[in-house]
């Protein structure tokens, strides 16, 4: 094993998001040099953080305003008043426009400039461990760009509790698992009784099991249906501003005092007394610090980089990190990458469809449309930031490794070997094979390619050999 | 520059009365030729497309492979029965077959083949420009005045690649797909990948991709049949016009007949046949001024490998039609099929050099002196006499 140790192929396809031609300078694998030094500089800058798009309340703010002009054309139509505002054009939806901003600073962007993108990887990983999905509605999917960019790439490699808090205080993880709804049952909101729609208004748990199943401790870990109704108590309040909102500006976190519920609360045995929105921070806090949060993140991790059934070993080393340093994932990172356990030669590990296509994107140093990129993610059958639940895309195996996705695998692999035959006309996929995969490439792999019948045939052959589809 | 503009300026109007006032090169009332060049990437097996049935050791060797159905060339060759039209054209005296023909590239690589036949260079590596590219270059200055480079495909073939201006055309129906792909990834991953070879035989067998054993086709690529005919009714068109371009370079795939070669070779060379006739028909009254040659990067073994098909050799055929061809015969320094024949004891060895044919083409048609062919054209040449009498 110590031979792979650092092996710059290996850091690139396992921690990496592939071997890039893109841009000038040295090529492939051969750019790397140094992979412990590469990767630890990542961890030290950080991931990288796009620029010159709107921010959330902004995006929020662009959507109610659509809604309001749809709300009150609806109106004027039903009253038949012909002097009443007009219904808004597909154009003025600010929706689509937002989505593709976000896919080009991605995969024109933060996807391709690292040089092995092991800071990337990490913002996938945790978008994906604290997932929101676009399908909601208009606001998760104008926001769900912004909630990564804002709430997870600042701190990927940070403290965990601030990672935490910053996701479950953002206006998009909010409105996800509806917290920004939710109304203590003794609160004054709820003593005003029903809503202008009529219904009932409550307590909705939504997110606070989430955050418990999820986020931190994980399933089975040991706590309780009250445990998850009293922390749905604790973080009633946590909400959204809206434009009739005076306490805070339009899409904006709010604290709503008048929807918190009142009193002291227990989770997990210990007591936490009223402090309005300073009960739920000291809650998450715990949370972040629990010895069943290190398991779970822990697992995950050594599971989404390593292996489907990760070494033990390598586990107990990340668990023990996270404690040790009280939940710092710049250190939580340096033990993944410092472990022998981790730079294991067999690839055992598929990859998945946004792994697969940010890795097609370095490799042909092509750059299609995002609408080409988003309809390849879709066929694939992960939709960028649209997963089914809040669990998030799996991350083994079995669930990538099937027919279908190996048909729509292949038609995708023929499109970049299509554009990348057409960009550059004199391409060898031969010397690409080299240039990708180093020391990875394996004799059957350089052997097909070397027999293709034509070019695209060869870069095709590449893009689906067991090197380009395993990690 | 100045002069140059001028002459943009002058070629606009032309276009402009429709094709109303004479091309420059047809004023003097000679010919204004169409060259199209088909490159068939795979390696063609010129053993199957042009069988030498009266060799004495041909059924020996291609035994395996079912006989019969081919249309007689003369007293040594047939023509596959999928080439009806070349055939009907063979009798009409336009096309004509070189056999026991190869570029100088004397190894086995497609990649290396194909760069060697369309570079027109003697080794691989020289990927920056084509020869027929370099023959637009070389033309005089009144055959200058309206021949434009045609390439037909998402990607303009090496064969045309270069400095002088191509047009680009490809049917919208063109996909990037691969028929061979996943017989070729069948053998990869079992090679390497267990796993993903077990996933890959599910996708085949429940029909997600087509299998390599299925007629299916695949579904609009550059191997497709129905692309071939596609491109070349779309080149021909561009060919057919006034002001049109009149060199194309067109590529088709899927002639690397590895395995089942008697089924997949009849279909690839339908397709091509379809092509020969969709060149003929939209071309019109100026097929008599055109001259298609179909080249590959190199033939295959002379015997049939352990897969009913057959794998990389040298000597392959060169097929040439059209209305400019002095046509209907077989040109052929038959090397024969004796074991000690063979080149390197396994492939039709070769005796003719494609660059003659290829040269003799263009000097047929342009005024281009031998010595631009010999250094210009096909660098390196000299001892590759351009063949005589191709052109009627």
């Amino acid at each position: 094993m110590a031979q792979t140790l650092y092996d710059p192929a290996i850091a690139l396809s396992r921690f990496g998001l592939g071997a890039s031609e893109q841009g000038a300078g040295e090529q492939g694998v051969s750019a790397i040099g140094d992979a412990q030094a590469v990767l630890l500089s990542e961890i030290a800058q950080g991931p990288p953080q796009p620029q010159g798009l709107a921010a959330t309340p902004d995006l929020l703010a662009q959507v109610f305003a659509y809604q309001k002009e749809k709300r009150l054309a609806r109106q004027a139509a039903n009253a038949h008043d012909p002097n009443g505002p007009q219904k808004p054009g597909r154009d003025d939806n600010p929706v689509r426009p937002a989505v593709l901003a976000e896919m080009s600073a991605r995969f024109d962007g933060t996807v391709t400039s690292p040089v092995i993108g092991f800071n990337e990887r990490m913002t996938q990983f945790w978008a994906n461990h604290f997932a929101v999905s676009t399908k909601k509605n208009q606001e998760l999917a104008v926001s769900a760009g912004a909630f990564e960019r804002e709430a997870i790439r600042p701190h990927v490699f940070g403290r965990f509790s601030d990672l935490l808090l910053a996701v479950e205080t953002h206006p998009a993880m909010l409105l996800y698992l509806d917290n920004a709804t939710s109304i203590g049952p003794d609160s004054p909101a709820a003593s005003k009784g029903k809503s202008k729609d009529g219904a009932k208004r409550g307590l909705n748990e939504n997110l606070a099991r989430e955050i418990m199943e999820l986020h931190t401790l994980g399933v089975g870990s040991g706590y309780t249906q009250t445990d998850v109704t009293t922390f749905a108590k604790v973080i009633t309040g946590w909400s959204v501003a809206r434009d009739n909102d005076r306490a805070a500006a339009s899409g904006t976190f709010v604290f709503r005092a008048y929807a918190h519920e009142p009193g002291a609360q227990t989770i997990l045995g210990k007591r936490y007394a009223e402090g309005g929105m300073e009960q739920g921070k000291a809650v998450l806090l715990d949370l972040a610090r629990h010895p069943a949060t290190a398991q779970h993140i822990a697992t995950q991790l050594a599971r989404y980089f390593v292996a489907d059934d990760p070494p033990p070993e390598l586990v107990t080393h990340l668990r023990e990190t996270f404690i040790r340093t009280d939940g710092d994932l710049a250190e939580v990172s340096r033990a993944l990458i410092a472990s022998p356990e981790s730079w294991s030669p067999q690839r055992v590990k598929m990859r998945s469809p946004l792994e697969y296509c940010c890795a097609l994107i370095r490799a042909s140093g092509v750059s299609p449309k995002p609408q080409a990129i988003e309809a390849a993610l879709n066929a694939m059958g992960q939709p960028l930031w649209q997963p089914a639940g809040p669990n998030g895309f799996p991350d083994t195996v079995a669930a990538w490794n099937s027919p279908e996705g190996m048909a729509t695998r292949m038609d995708v692999a023929n499109s970049f070997a299509d554009m990348l035959a057409r960009r550059r006309p004199n391409a060898d996929a031969r010397a690409l094979a080299q240039s990708l995969f180093g020391s990875q490439l394996s004799d059957a792999t350089a052997t097909a390619v070397a027999r293709a019948e034509t070019q695209s045939q060869g870069l095709a052959l590449l893009f689906m050999s067991p090197e380009f589809m395993r990690r | 520059m100045l002069n140059r503009r001028h002459l943009i300026a002058g070629l606009g109007a032309t276009a402009a009365f429709g094709g109303a006032i004479p091309a420059l090169a047809r004023a003097s009332g000679a010919r204004d030729p169409r060259l199209v060049v088909i490159v068939l990437r795979g390696a063609m097996d010129g053993l199957s497309a042009v069988p030498p049935v009266g060799d004495p050791d041909f059924s020996a060797l291609r035994g395996a492979f079912p006989q019969g159905g081919d249309v007689k060339l003369n007293a040594t060759f047939s023509l596959h029965p999928s080439l009806a039209n070349f055939a009907r054209q063979y009798q009409a005296g336009q096309a004509l077959v070189v056999h026991a023909v190869a570029s100088p590239y004397r190894d086995r690589s497609h990649f290396d083949g194909q760069d060697v036949l369309e570079s027109g260079m003697t080794a691989p590596g020289h990927t920056e420009s084509g020869w027929l590219n370099r023959a637009l270059l070389a033309l005089p200055g009144a055959q200058r005045a309206n021949p434009k480079g045609l390439g037909i495909g998402g990607v303009t073939p090496l064969i045309i690649r270069g400095q002088a201006p191509v047009l680009g055309w490809a049917p919208s129906s063109l996909k990037p797909a691969d028929a061979d792909l996943p017989g070729r990834l069948q053998m990869l991953y079992g090679e390497s990948d267990p796993m993903l070879a077990q996933t890959l035989k599910e996708a085949i067998d429940t029909g997600r991709i087509i299998g390599p054993n299925s007629m299916a086709g695949s579904y609009g690529g550059p191997g497709d049949p129905k692309t071939m005919e596609a491109m070349a009714q779309g080149a021909a068109k561009l060919l057919a016009q006034d002001d049109g371009p009149r060199i194309a370079a067109l590529a088709f795939e899927g002639w690397d007949t590895h395995a089942t070669e008697p089924q997949r070779l009849a279909r690839q060379l339908q397709g091509l046949d379809a092509a020969y006739a969709a060149f003929e028909t939209a071309l019109g009254p100026v097929w008599k001024d055109t001259a298609i040659l179909t080249v590959t990067e190199f033939g295959r073994t002379a015997a049939v490998n352990g897969t009913n098909g057959t794998d990389h050799g040298t000597a392959t055929v060169a097929l040439l039609t059209g209305g400019a061809v002095k046509g209907g015969r077989v040109i052929s320094d038959w090397p024969g099929l004796k074991p000690a024949q063979l080149y390197q004891n396994r492939d039709l060895a070769p005796t003719t050099d494609l660059r003659s044919v290829a040269k003799g083409l263009l000097a047929g048609f342009y005024d281009i002196p031998e010595s631009a062919l010999a250094k210009d054209v096909f660098p390196d040449s000299a001892t590759a006499k351009p063949m005589q009498g191709l052109i009627a």
